[in-house]
């Protein structure tokens, strides 16, 4: 698999390309943990509109992200879902807790929704 | 058509995305399957191997081998992961969904879930020590067939 990280803001955005199994999911893990370390995401938003595999696997890394950003304070949303992650998306019951959204902008704003209440 | 095809591989998380291949290009040569259910097909091989390497082999590299069997009729994808490791003492528990034995290890416990979810029926057969089989049977959607 193959994923690249930017900012937007306080919005650590990641870019998730091929397949997200058990087999790749550590090195997603430790990208993001980097990242998370240097202290300037305050939310996480995945790009999931290259990413045609995941498995439990990969869902058990995602939530093990949005736990430490959830912690912080933050959010964690997801936008461009590829078709093939849909009913992985249904049946692990993701958009509970990372809602996909179908731009990047539309997940921006809810990210930053009511960030100016908390402050 | 009919057909079969075994393939036995080391169990090591590299294969992971080498067995789903290898069953869903199977599966292409043998029914009209849609795109949408070629990858629950692979989703769900993908859960099978990965819980034998992590669960059965405990994630050890020179651990055993894992058989991964299809046979294809008609209308008919069947595949078999069997592997020979520590073997699961709770069926019943094991399939609930969110229940994993590795929380620590970020796992979600949502293998079975989607097995059960993806495919038309699951069948686990298991004892301690001696390893485990899990069949999974999926239909040609009814409307296609024809
Ligand atoms: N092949 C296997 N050998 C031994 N134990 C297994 C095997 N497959 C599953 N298990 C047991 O069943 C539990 C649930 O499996 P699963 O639903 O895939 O969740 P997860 O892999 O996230 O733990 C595992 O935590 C493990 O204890
Ligand atoms: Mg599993």
């Amino acid at each position: 698999m193959g994923f690249s990280t930017r900012y937007r803001g306080n919005i650590l955005v990641v870019s998730l390309s091929g397949e997200l199994d058990h087999h790749t999911a550590d090195e997603l893990r430790q990208t993001v943990e980097k990242e998370l370390d240097k202290d300037i995401a305050r939310h996480i938003l995945l790009d999931l509109s290259q990413l045609v595999f995941m498995d439990s696997s990969g869902v058990g890394v995602l939530l093990g992200r949005y736990r430490r950003i959830l912690a912080q304070g933050g959010k964690m949303a997801a936008y461009s879902l590829h078709p093939h992650l849909e009913h992985l998306y249904e049946v692990a019951a993701l958009s509970k807790v990372i809602p996909a959204f179908a731009s990047e902008n539309l997940a921006v704003n809810e990210l930053k929704k009511d960030e100016g209440l908390r402050r | 058509m009919n057909g079969w095809v075994e393939l036995r591989i080391p169990a090591l998380s590299q294969n992971e995305s080498f067995a789903r291949m290898v069953v869903a290009f199977f599966a292409l040569q043998a029914g009209d399957w849609s795109v949408a259910e070629l990858n629950e097909i692979k989703t769900a091989v993908s859960e099978a191997v990965t819980n034998a390497i992590i669960h059965a082999y405990e994630d050890n590299l020179d651990t055993g081998d894992i058989v991964v069997q299809g046979q294809a009729t008609p209308g008919t994808l069947e595949v078999t992961i069997t592997d020979f490791g520590r073997g699961i003492a709770d069926i019943v528990r094991a399939r609930e969904p969110l229940f994993t034995t590795k929380a620590h290890e970020e796992r979600s416990g949502l293998g079975f879930t989607v097995m059960e979810n993806f495919m038309d029926e699951l069948t686990v057969t298991s004892s301690p020590r001696q390893g485990t089989s899990i069949r999974m049977v999926k239909y040609l959607n009814l409307t296609t067939v024809q």
